[in-house]
């Protein structure tokens, strides 16, 4: 917008401190002639397509003329001054309804993009961590619960001496096997250590999504055997989001303990076999898995949760085999038995 | 539209950030407490852990 005359100042040529104020003089009378036409046409921005172009000449156009008329009045001094000078005269720069939409538009994209991110951060990072932290208390607090009674007294107590027990596996005869407890209530713990030497899950009964399994624990089919009991005792849960209790189910090894903690002791099972079914292969929670109708023989837990990770259009189902049990007078298997409880 | 909150909030600039941090915190533990598991529920296949017939 500025018109420099053809020789006004030629680039390279050493231009005396003279020659050059002459030529900002030259600059400012031109920016005279060329500033008026724009700053009329920015006033009266009729063309809301041109908006933006507009403001752009305007802060340009009051950029350009007020240190050109500062500096030709006196060279040095004129800075400061100039610059106040155009914070005050610098016209706002206009936002038409244009403008003010689009700026809206935009800053709704920023806000719909930062909601995305946290949600993910929410699904995939915190409400894990979360239900884990809340999972561990609770299932402290349910073993807690179930602690006998401190012995009292002149009774003297046999069981916390026993150290031939971890050496030679006491046969505590049949397992004990509890009834069926009300739905969403919590009556068993989980404890895997293949999954994390602290994991620790509650087992609630049912596979309500709302009510049992998105609180970041097992739940226990409801139609299907207790633990101990001959048959299948099985339990589903979550493998990406909500507390990923089995995450690492893919990763148990054959041999692999699985205990189950309920109010009557601790129940052993080891980990035997995986299998891979549809979302609808019930048959693998039946009493002797995918035999329908047979009589159970074996002592059974059967893991069920999602597969593929984030998919989910398979089942991975984790078979265990019972080993052993011990009441809770026997205190926690050795394995866990830092784990079990509050743990102090 | 964020531009419109920075005035309506009252006071200083320091008392407007501190405003701003609190109003940031609770949206998002809302949206965390009710919103997500909303959300979660209704759009991922993450629910799908159990057999069924």
């Amino acid at each position: 917008m500025t018109e420099y005359q053809p020789g006004d100042i030629q680039p390279g040529s050493d231009a005396t401190p003279l020659s050059r104020r002459e030529a900002r003089k030259a600059e400012a009378e031109a920016l005279k002639n060329s500033a008026s036409p724009t700053e009329q046409s920015a006033e009266t921005p009729d063309e809301p397509a041109q908006t933006g172009l507009l403001a752009f000449e305007t802060i340009t156009a009051a950029d350009d003329s007020v240190p050109a008329a500062g500096e030709a009045a006196s060279d040095r001094p004129s800075k400061k001054k100039s610059r106040a000078a155009k914070a005050a005269e610098q016209p706002p720069v206009r936002r038409t309804l244009a403008t003010k939409v689009v700026g809206v538009f935009g800053e709704l994209l920023i806000t719909a993009g930062v909601f995305v991110l946290l949600f993910l951060g929410w699904q995939l990072w915190w409400n894990s961590i979360v239900l884990t932290n809340e999972q561990a208390s609770d299932a402290s607090s349910l073993a807690d619960d179930w602690k006998l009674p401190a012995v009292t007294g002149t009774t003297p107590t046999p069981t916390p001496t026993t150290t031939g027990a971890a050496a030679a596996p006491v046969n505590y005869g049949e397992p004990a096997v509890m009834g069926a407890p009300s739905a969403g209530n919590n009556f068993a713990i989980l404890y895997v250590p293949r999954f994390g030497a602290d994991f620790k899950r509650t087992i609630a009964e049912g596979v309500d999504p709302q009510t049992v399994l998105n609180k970041g624990g097992a739940g226990h089919y409801e139609d299907t055997q207790m633990p101990g009991e001959v048959g299948n005792f099985a339990v589903a849960a979550h493998r990406d989001g909500w507390g990923s209790a089995f995450i690492k189910i893919n990763e148990l090894q054959i041999g692999d303990p699985i205990y189950v903690e309920t109010q009557d002791g601790w129940y052993t099972y080891r980990y035997r076999d995986t299998e891979y079914v549809t979302p609808y292969g019930v048959g693998v929670i039946d009493p002797v898995p995918q035999v329908e109708g047979a009589t159970p023989v074996d002592r059974l837990i059967t893991l069920t949760s999602c597969n593929p990770l984030y998919i989910a259009s398979e089942r991975i189902i984790a078979y265990g085999a019972f080993e052993s049990w011990q009441p809770r007078s026997a205190g926690p298997p050795a394995e866990i038995a830092s784990v079990v409880g509050s743990g102090n | 539209m964020y531009a419109a909150l920075w005035r309506v909030l009252p006071g200083p600039v320091w008392l407007r950030i501190i405003l701003l941090l609190i109003l940031v915190a609770a949206v998002v533990y809302a949206l965390a407490a009710w919103v997500f598991p909303w959300i979660d529920v209704l759009i991922t296949p993450t629910q799908e852990v159990t057999v069924d017939r």
